[in-house]
């Protein structure tokens, strides 16, 4: 298997609190890794690392590694927006920018240097497009992202993720405040997408995990209790706090 | 608590106050009104707006110079104070460390809790002198210092803590996922700061420029004592002017004394009060327009 | 070539804001310091412990007593009379009102926008009132001018604590079987207790250093006042007065007086502080 990203020894701190400990992961490329564990055990944490999100945060103390594609991204100081660029975000909720829906997707072209107007408006129509957002919005583009359904926000913050061009696509709940529909139709989008992609996505259902993912992490108290391919973890886990957990019993 | 009991008791009083609030501006404008009737009949409204001629013996009330100074005089204090107070704000809640803010926050609460006459007193001291000893010279102008800047600049250190703090605000509203959904798509901080969080806080950054116009058009002590007081159109900003609540101020004694110079003044609060208002609606509608925008 | 230009333009935006900052915490040391720097050294225990005697504008003996104690009527009578009104308009938006949104922000605008009326408006206001009543400059006219100037930040600030209260604590206390004003009184109150300490002192803080609104509705006397219907001195007025002096004996008590009401305003401040905190402790949130 063929590994993008490479985490080796890292531990996190914030403050006094340890938040992630010791953990080893590889990442395989053009597969989607689900996320699992119970709330509070460092999977936010965790996708801030790799893209950098946590330099935001204060009286953070990390050591370890992160590489992605054998370079260096926890420790480098040069180039944060180029590392960003190539993992696009979903987050929990989705979070258009205070602007309408042509320019959100536009925005991300735009601050990367892009200003040649038809290029931008034949990425906008193809990325709205690849998320089957483009027949919906395509008569209202000067409109508010805020006025559309959270589920057409979410595919639209996708779609904006998409627009940059990452290789990498970091997802954090991302059906968590979404209807069913609006769900299945994200996690379409992501099974189609790991063909150019390597998912990463941080989920509570155990569900939706069976349905999308190819590789499994299970974490808990900040670190990693299990981690196989989906059929190695689903069908056969190895720790005992792994099987509570898929049956159910877990606390 | 047996009072607490009866409802309709307390539910009476309750519903009073509320309505002496909500009837409070309709009978000042009314009352406002009704006293400068007189006034409005004795003058036609554009003399009084757009006359200079301020002759109270002869019944001729031309307010354009002193409303001239007001404008001027608050233009130039939200000039200095909002760019001031922008910076100040993004920079305490975009980069600084959180601790940073728990220092400043006292001192901006002890500065917006200092009463006007102090700031007056303090124009007086320094900023007075200043002018006229070290600014005006510079420029090559000779002044007593008490004028249309110095009035300006005491204002607009007495507006700052109120325009901070509701910017402070706004900018702590806004959750942290937005600007990190920018920076998550290779945007630097600062694009996001200039492209997302200022549009983002737009509408609050007009209400606050509102807010700070406000205070700062009505103010009356303390830019009475530094301001000079000389109703005239002032050439340049060193040079001495009269702001309407100033005139309203200093003339309270003799009002009664000559025919229609009470109701003068009273249309002078008028005109304030109506500025006032105007903005604050004007500002509300803009605000209301943008964000069906966003 | 791009990326420099705009790393080099945060820089030159970080600089302007840190130097706003520092300007801003320069100019509120500077006030202070040049304030007590003048007044301090005019300052006397005279100045504190006696009210003006003959010749005292003159720079014969006396001291500001009557301003100080004028004041201090001036600010408690009108933090009460907006507390008594306030709060239940306060409590009503939030609990009795509570499901017309549209009714509770229009009053919200409302009061917002009576908050920008100057306080000149309302002492103009006030005054010519009392001509048309016949009543003469008085502290309990000042008292209700100047409550009714801060009633407006006294209710919004209370206002401002109690629309963030949970629906739940409604719910929680109404199907406990008590009524609204129960609600309000009993329960809703202990919520807010550091909100209403905290307006308070900031009501009192401007109300004792308002000058506008007073000019016309206290009128100035040298002695204390001994009921409602008298007039009274205001340290703001007093300062101001002095300060018009030609004299320099009168002109340095001026600068003692502004020392004097700086240090009631920096103290409210800090008791306002340690007060809030404390009230603090009983919040659910
Ligand atoms: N800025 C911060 N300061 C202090 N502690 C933090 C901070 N951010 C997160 N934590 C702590 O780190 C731990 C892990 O948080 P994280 O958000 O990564 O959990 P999570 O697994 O994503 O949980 P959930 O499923 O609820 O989203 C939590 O205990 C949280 O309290
Ligand atoms: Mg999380």
């Amino acid at each position: 298997m063929e590994y993008k990203i490479s985490i080796q020894n890292l531990n996190l701190s914030i403050g006094k609190n340890k938040i992630l400990k010791d953990i080893n992961l590889n990442i395989p490329k053009n597969q989607v890794t689900v996320i699992l564990g119970p709330s509070g055990c460092g999977k936010t944490t965790l996708l801030k690392c790799l893209n950098r999100l946590i330099d935001l945060e204060e009286n953070v103390n990390i050591s370890g590694n992160i590489f992605l594609d054998g370079e260096d991204i926890l420790h480098t100081k040069s180039d944060l927006p180029g590392i960003r660029k190539k993992m696009g975000l979903l987050s929990q909720r989705p979070y258009p920018l205070p602007m309408n829906i042509y320019d959100n997707i536009a925005y991300g072209l735009r601050i990367n240097g892009l200003h040649n107007k038809h290029l931008i408006c034949e990425s906008v129509e193809n990325h709205l497009k690849q998320v089957s957002l483009w027949d919906e919005v395509k008569d209202r583009l000067k409109e508010p992202a805020s006025r559309l359904s959270i589920g057409q926000q979410q595919r639209l913050c996708l779609a904006r993720g998409l627009a940059v061009e990452p290789e990498i696509i970091l997802a954090d709940e991302p059906t968590s405040a979404l209807d069913p529909l609006s769900s299945t139709a994200i996690e379409k989008k992501f099974i189609e997408l790991k063909q150019d992609y390597t998912l990463v996505m941080v989920t509570h259902i155990l569900r939706q995990a069976r349905r999308i993912a190819d590789y499994v992490v299970f974490m808990y108290l900040g670190e990693i209790v299990e981690h196989g391919t989906a059929d190695e973890f689903f069908n056969h886990p190895k720790q005992e706090q792994t099987k509570a957990y898929l049956q159910g019993t877990f606390n | 608590m047996r009072f607490l009991k009866n409802e309709r008791f307390l539910n009476f009083f309750m519903y009073l106050f509320l309505g002496i609030i909500i009837a409070m501006p309709i009978i000042i404008i009314a009352g406002l009104f009704y006293k400068s009737e007189s006034v409005l009949h004795a003058n036609s409204l554009s003399d009084l707006l757009f006359s200079t001629e301020w002759k109270p013996f002869q019944g001729k009330f031309g307010f354009y110079s002193y409303i001239y100074s007001s404008v001027l005089v608050t233009m130039l204090a939200l000039l200095i104070s909002v760019p001031i107070c922008l910076l100040a704000a993004i920079y305490l809640t975009q980069y600084a460390k959180s601790v940073y803010l728990k220092v400043i926050q006292p001192v901006i609460d002890i500065l917006a809790g200092i009463p006007s006459i102090i700031f007056g007193v303090w124009g007086i001291l320094v900023i007075v002198p200043l002018i006229s000893k070290y600014l005006a010279p510079f420029f090559g102008i000779e002044t007593a210092g008490y004028s249309i800047l110095a009035g300006a600049i005491v204002l607009s250190v007495m507006i700052i803590p109120f325009i901070l703090n509701i910017l402070l605000e706004i900018f702590k509203s806004i959750s942290k996922e937005l600007p990190q959904a920018s920076i998550a798509l290779g945007a630097t901080k600062w694009q996001t700061i200039k492209y997302v969080v200022l549009r983002k806080a737009f509408p609050g950054i007009i209400s606050s420029i509102v807010f700070g116009l406000s205070r700062a058009f009505g103010e009356t002590i303390a830019v009475l004592m530094v301001v000079g007081n000389v109703a005239q159109i002032p050439s340049n900003i060193f040079q001495p002017g009269y702001p309407l609540p100033a005139l309203i101020a200093n003339n309270y004694g003799e009002m009664l004394s000559i025919p229609n110079y009470d109701s003068a003044l009273m249309f002078a609060a008028l005109i304030l009060l109506v500025i006032v208002l105007f903005f604050n609606l004007a500002a509300r509608m803009l605000i209301s327009r943008y964000e069906t925008k966003l | 070539m791009r990326k420099k230009l705009l790393a080099l333009e945060e820089h030159f935006f970080k600089l302007l804001m840190q130097l706003s900052i520092a300007l801003i915490v320069l100019v509120l040391s500077l006030i202070v310091f040049s304030i007590f720097y003048r007044g301090l050294p005019a300052l006397t225990w005279e100045m504190i412990s006696q009210t003006p005697k003959g010749g005292y504008y003159f720079g014969k003996e006396g001291g500001v007593l009557n301003a100080i104690v004028g004041s201090l009527y001036l600010a408690l009578g009108a933090t009460l009379l907006a507390l008594i009104m306030g709060l239940p308009v306060a409590m009503l938006m939030n609990i009795h009102l509570r499901k017309f949104k549209r009714l509770v922000n229009s009053i919200r605008f409302l009061l917002d926008l009576l908050w920008g009326i100057p306080s000149i408006v309302y002492g103009a206001f006030g005054f010519s009132v009392m001509i048309v009543l016949g009543v003469k400059t008085s502290l309990l006219a000042g008292i209700i001018t100047v409550a009714l100037f801060i009633l407006p930040i006294m209710i919004r600030a209370i206002d401002e604590v109690l629309k963030n209260v949970p629906v739940g604590l409604l719910e929680a206390s109404m199907s406990l079987g008590s009524n609204k004003s129960q609600t309000s009184f009993m329960v809703y109150i202990r919520q807010c207790s550091s909100a209403i300490v905290t307006a308070i002192m900031i009501s009192f803080g401007r109300a004792i250093g308002d000058a506008a609104s007073v000019l016309f509705t206290t009128g100035y006397t040298d002695s204390i006042p001994t009921s409602l219907t008298q007039p009274t001195a205001t340290l703001p007025l007093s300062i101001f007065f002095q300060l018009s002096s030609p004299i320099r004996e009168v002109q340095n008590r001026a600068y003692a007086s502004a020392a004097i009401l700086t240090f009631i305003i920096l103290f409210i401040s800090v008791l306002a502080r340690v007060l809030s905190n404390k009230y603090n402790k009983n919040k659910i949130s």
